[in-house]
Formats: C-alpha cells, structure tokens, sequence
C-alpha cells in the first residue's frame, strides 16, 4: 500500500517535472547570435551590431517578452564571436541550432559575413533577416536561400544616389565637372567604384583623379595629395572605418577642401563626430536616417542608456528593425514554430513596422525602402536620399573644415 | 619634395613599429608575435589618458614606458625564461617563443577586448596642419617623427657607447660566448625584451595620435615589424631605421606616382630583393 503510494507520488512528481519543463521551455525563446567580437569587423560590430541586438533583447524582456498564443515568452540571447572568420560564422550557426538549439538567430554582422553564413542558414532552416548587408545579387540570394531577407539596401542603389546627388548638385550650378573616386581594394570598394564610376561618366562627369588602396591602409597622404592636385570639385572615397578616418583626418591637414566630400564606411558613426567634432559639416557618407523621426529618437535615447554609446546614423536602426520584424513574425504566428514563422515572413502580404517605418518583403525578399547618401548637418547625420522613405533634407554644399 | 617628407614621416612611424622588435628578435631571441598587440596597448594608455586626463600622449610617454617596462620584463621572466633555459638550440627557442608569443597575442586581444570593447579608438590631438616647403603635414605626425628620431639615435648611442649597451651588442652577436666574456645573459636579455617592450607601448601610444585603434588590429603592425627588422639586419639598430625610413619612401612614391594600390607590392618586392641580394638584412651580419 505504501509502496503504491509512494509510487504514485513518485510517478506524479515526475510527471510534474516534465509538465514544468515543458512549460518553461515555452516560457523562453532562445536566440541565438553570431558576429565579430574580435577580428577586423568588431570594431564596426561593437558600434553598429551588439548594442542594437541586446537593445533589442532588454528591452523585449522588459516590456515582458513576446506575446504567444499560450502567453508570454522572454528572451534569452546566446552570443557568441565568430572572429571576423567566415568558416566561424559557418561553425558558431551549426553549433546555436545543434547544441544550443536556439528558436531563432540574429544574421551576422557585414555583407560578407552574411553571404558565407546564407547556407548554413538555409540548409537548418533558419529565418535570416539581414540588417548589414548590402548586396546587389539579392534576386540570385533569394532564389536560391528563400530564407534570406534584406533591409539595408543594395550596392547599386547607394552608389547610383551618391552619384545622382552630385549630378542634382551640378544642375543646381553649385558644382563643377571634376570628380576625385578612390576606394579601398576588396569586393565592396571595386563594385561601388564601378557602379559610381558608371553613373556620373554617363552624366558626363570627367574623373580627374582615381586610385585604389589596399586594405587597412592608414598612410593616405598622397591619395589626398593627388586628389588635391586634381583640383576635384567633388570628391567620392569608397572607404571602410580606418580609412574613412585616415582620409579624413589628411583632407583637414592639407586642408583640401572640394565641394562635395563623401566618405563611405563609419561617416554615420558617433564616433566620426566625436573626433572630428564640428569640422564634419556638410561631409557626405553612406546610409542615414530620418533624425527627426520620433521612433529614431527614442532609439537613440535607449541606445544611450544600455550601451553608453549613441547607434550610428544607418545599420544600427536596420540591425534592431530586423529583430523586430522578427518579434512580430513570431507573435503573428503566435509560437516559436521556426517553418510557420518562415512562412509568415515569405509571405509578400504581410508588413511590420519597425523603427524605419514599414517594412515590407517584395518578390526578392528585399524591402525596397531604404536611405541611401547621408550628410553630417548640425552635429546630427541626416538622410538626404532616399528610395521610398519620408524624411529626407536638403543636400548642402561642404564649405570647408571649419 | 612631398613625396620626400610624406615618406620620411610614414618612415618615422615604421621606425616606432620595428624598433622595439628589434630588440626583442635581435637581442633577446624571442620573436614576440605579441608586439602588435603591445603597441596598441599602449596607444590605448595614451587614448585613456588623453580623454580621461586630458593628459597629452607625450606627456603620457613618462609613464606608458616604465609600465611597459616592467610589464615586459615580467613576462620575459615569468613565461619566456623557461623557454630560454630548455631550448637546445636557437632554431628550437624560436618555436617555442613564436607559439608562445602567438598565444599571448590571443590573450592581449582577448584583456584589451574585455577592459575597451571592441570598437575604434582615435582622438585628435595635434591634428593641425604645418607647412613644410609649400606642402602640408600632420603635427602629430611630426612630433611622432621626431620622437622616433630621438628614440632611435638614443638607443643606437645607448647602444654603441656604454657598457651595457657592449653587453646587449655582444648578447645579439652570439649568446654563448657573451657568456663566456662573463655577461650575465639572463639579466641582459630579461633587459632588452623589457626595453623593447617599452619603445613598442611608446611607439603605439604616438601613432595613436593619428591612427585609428582597436583591438584587434596589432597583427597587422607585428607583419610590418617584422619586414622591416629582418629587412633591416636583425639585431641592428641602425638598420631598423634606414629600412623604415626606405620603405616609408618607396611606399609613398609609388603610391603618389604610380598607384596607391600598389604599395604593398613595392612593400614586399622590396623586401624580396633585399632578402635574394642580402639575406642578412641591409645591415646584418654574414653568419660565418
């Protein structure tokens, strides 16, 4: 009788147990994120990435988590560094979905990074929502990795606008016919040069100056030199963040000055301003926001508060935009089903809103809303072209490092 | 004359990057792979100091060099000295030292990631311009070429004239013997690495004036260090100079006149014709 009992209370217990576990697992959803924390791209990830994921996260959790169909569920978010390595970026996304078994992953931070990661994200069958990419091949990517979905942008697009502004720029009469191009030797910097290089020929610009460094150059003087020489009214450099700084820092020093002085890469940093602090008036780079956006706002101000450190004026809003479109794909849904949340999002009807305002997928999984040339006005990094989002100020001239 | 200045400063900042190898490689036998990361360590005092303290990375120099002194010369005799005492020869002491410095640097990357993060660092300090000849330089970058000088002419008059300076010059020719001449080589070699350690920090915490940091950027500056020491004659100081100072040159010229995109192949086309016509470095000594 005794031992019945104590059987059944065992047999009970256990069941409990279960039941409990059972519960809890649908209590956290588990996310899983992979990027730089070490190598070339942490410094980019450590301004752009981190912060607006773990904002993301914190302040999910704070508003107590994602609202399924049988309640509410937190987040917990598994990081981890893939050390700028794409063959880590590979391994650390086997090992979220195999071994920590995360619900969901955050994409990799940069456009090659997710490009290497695209498979393996295909292949475990995860939604892979990119806020760092920037590709031209998105038709390709999306036929052949359904699951990829882009929100920064595409390569021709930004370099087709930033050609475009100097091409208004010269309508306008404020202007001349001289254009200094120069980029940084890999994939990124050859494919925007072409593309620019392409436009503003066809629009009769004459290029007086073009050169190309290796990566991680610092030592630009003579680039600035020559540029200078040139007597460039505009000058355009597809650079990265050491060398967005690098050339930047040689154009005050030997004060060249053109009209139009666009920098790629790192521009829309907090960290630009901060060390070239009012100099930067009018200096033109990649990407932007609506600053006076109200949405924006706010995530400036929680970005602050969390990190210590402001977002930058481009990726950060489209990294945290792509964590919520994910939230509201899986509170659509109404569980952490991963196919259901796939499908939802392949969906072309649906729409979410984010911090960028609405977003939506068209046929190529791109959402064909997105800030293209950005300029530093009043301290504050303004989107002035676009393709279809409101906001977008006035381009002004660059009248020199004050 | 551009070409000439540019290049002479780029040079001067070469000299900052190798000199501290130098003398790690040179005297002390150990091929730190950590000296990249140890130049930006210092660079990162020098940013700490500058915008927490307002303290001038020059002025910072005063206390980046003792610390990293000392630091250095902990770890040459906490974790390099064994290496040094069961190393059979001088092939099996590189080994060791290059896996275990390569180690180390993992390590520095992993303290500097932990204690700044990992985003850029940079400031601006003496960003102005000065006019040499009609042209225009960064002053930071020539207060850094002038430091670089100093430190270079020091160390080589430090080198060539006192009695200490014998001991290390008799320790980088041939460790063996100097032992025999009744050098204390241990002591002498725990004092180069340190030294080297010091110019390294001192190094970083002056290209941090005008170069943009993080964490993870010090292998890039361990693979210049190490063209221009071995371009330069291991072991030899002068040499150290007159091949940053060559190559700072030739970089800028190709850069100016050719193509920008071509000066890390002048680089190391460079470096291939002194390594196919002099093996031993501009400055070397045969190996008899």
């Amino acid at each position: 009788m005794l031992r019945r009992t104590l059987m059944t209370a065992t047999a009970t217990l256990a069941l409990a147990i279960a039941g409990l576990g059972a519960a809890s697992a649908q209590e956290t959803i588990r996310l899983g994120a992979a990027a730089p924390q070490s190598g070339p791209l942490a410094g980019g990830a450590a301004v752009t990435h981190w912060p607006a994921v773990r904002l993301w996260v914190h302040q999910t959790n704070e508003a107590g988590g994602l609202q399924l169909a049988n309640g509410k569920a937190m987040i917990e978010l598994v990081e981890y560094d893939d050390q700028t390595n794409p063959q880590q970026a590979i391994q650390a996304a086997q090992r979220l979905a195999t071994q920590d078994q995360v619900d969901f992953m955050v994409s990799p931070y940069s456009t090659g990074l997710n490009l290497a990661a695209a498979p393996i994200f295909a292949q475990l069958g995860y939604p892979q929502i990119t806020g760092t990419a920037v590709t031209n091949q998105q038709p390709e990517l999306a036929a052949q990795f359904p699951n990829m979905f882009f929100l920064l942008g595409r390569t021709g697009v930004m370099a087709e606008d930033t050609a475009r502004v100097l091409v208004e720029l010269r309508e306008a009469g404020s202007i001349g016919n001289r254009v200094a191009l120069v980029n940084v030797a890999d994939a990124f910097g050859i494919e925007m040069l072409g593309i620019s290089k392409a436009v503003l020929q066809d629009a009769g610009f004459e290029i007086v100056y073009e050169s190309s460094y290796p990566l991680g150059t610092q030592d630009l003087a003579p680039i600035i030199d020559g540029a200078k020489s040139a007597e460039a009214d505009a000058f355009i450099a597809w650079s990265y963040p050491g060398d967005t700084f690098a050339l930047t820092d040689q154009a005050i020093v030997q004060g060249f000055a053109p009209s139009v002085f666009f920098t790629a890469v790192a521009t829309a940093f907090p960290g630009y301003a901060a060390r070239f602090g009012d100099q930067i008036e009018g200096v033109m780079g990649m990407g932007g926001v609506n600053a006076d956006d109200p949405a924006f706002k706010a995530f400036v101000e929680a970005h602050t508060a969390l990190a210590g450190q402001g977002p930058d004026f481009w990726a950060s809003a489209a990294t945290y935009a792509t964590l919520e479109v994910l939230g509201q794909a899986i509170e659509a849904v109404g569980s952490a089903d991963r196919a259901a949340v796939l499908t939802h999002l392949q969906d072309r009807a649906n729409s979410y809103e984010t911090i960028l305002g609405p977003v939506n997928f068209n046929e190529n999984n791109d959402n064909e809303r997105y800030w293209t040339v950005g300029q530093w006005q009043n301290g504050v990094f303004r989107g002035v072209a676009a393709r279809g989002r409101d906001g977008a100020v006035d381009v002004q001239l660059f009248d020199g490092w004050n | 004359m551009f070409i000439l200045i540019t290049g002479l400063l780029l040079g001067g900042t070469y000299a900052l990057i190798a000199l501290g190898l130098n003398l790690q490689y040179g005297v002390a036998r150990i091929m730190n792979l950590a000296n990249g990361e140890l130049l930006v360590a210092g660079g990162f005092a020098a940013f700490w100091a500058y915008t927490a303290a307002q303290v001038s990375p020059v002025a910072a120099l005063v206390l980046v060099a003792p610390i990293a002194f000392v630091l250095n010369w902990l770890i040459y005799r906490i974790m390099l000295q064994p290496l040094v005492s069961r190393a059979k020869s001088r092939g099996a002491l590189e080994v060791d030292s290059i896996l275990a410095t390569f180690g180390m640097s993992f390590a520095l990357v992993g303290i500097m990631t932990a204690l700044f993060g990992g985003g850029y660092f940079n400031y601006a300090y003496l960003a102005q311009p000065v006019d040499i000849f009609g042209s225009s330089y960064g002053q930071n970058r020539l207060v850094a070429f002038v430091l670089a000088a100093i430190i270079g002419l020091g160390l080589w008059l430090w080198l060539s004239y006192t009695r200490a300076g014998l001991r290390l010059r008799a320790l980088a020719v041939n460790p063996s013997s100097a032992r025999l001449v009744g050098i204390d080589t241990r002591a002498a070699s725990a004092l180069a690495f340190g030294l080297g350690g010091a110019v390294t920090a001192v190094g970083g915490a002056l290209i941090s004036m005008f170069f943009t940091l993080d964490a993870s950027v010090g292998i890039l500056f361990t693979m210049k260090a190490l063209i221009i020491v071995i371009m330069g004659g291991v072991g030899d100081i002068r040499g150290t100079i007159v091949a940053a100072m060559i190559l700072g040159i030739c970089e800028t010229a190709v850069a100016r006149l050719i193509d920008p995109g071509l000066t890390l192949a002048a680089a190391y086309v460079l470096f291939l014709g002194v390594l196919l016509f002099r093996p031993q470095g501009l400055f070397g000594k045969k190996p008899t």
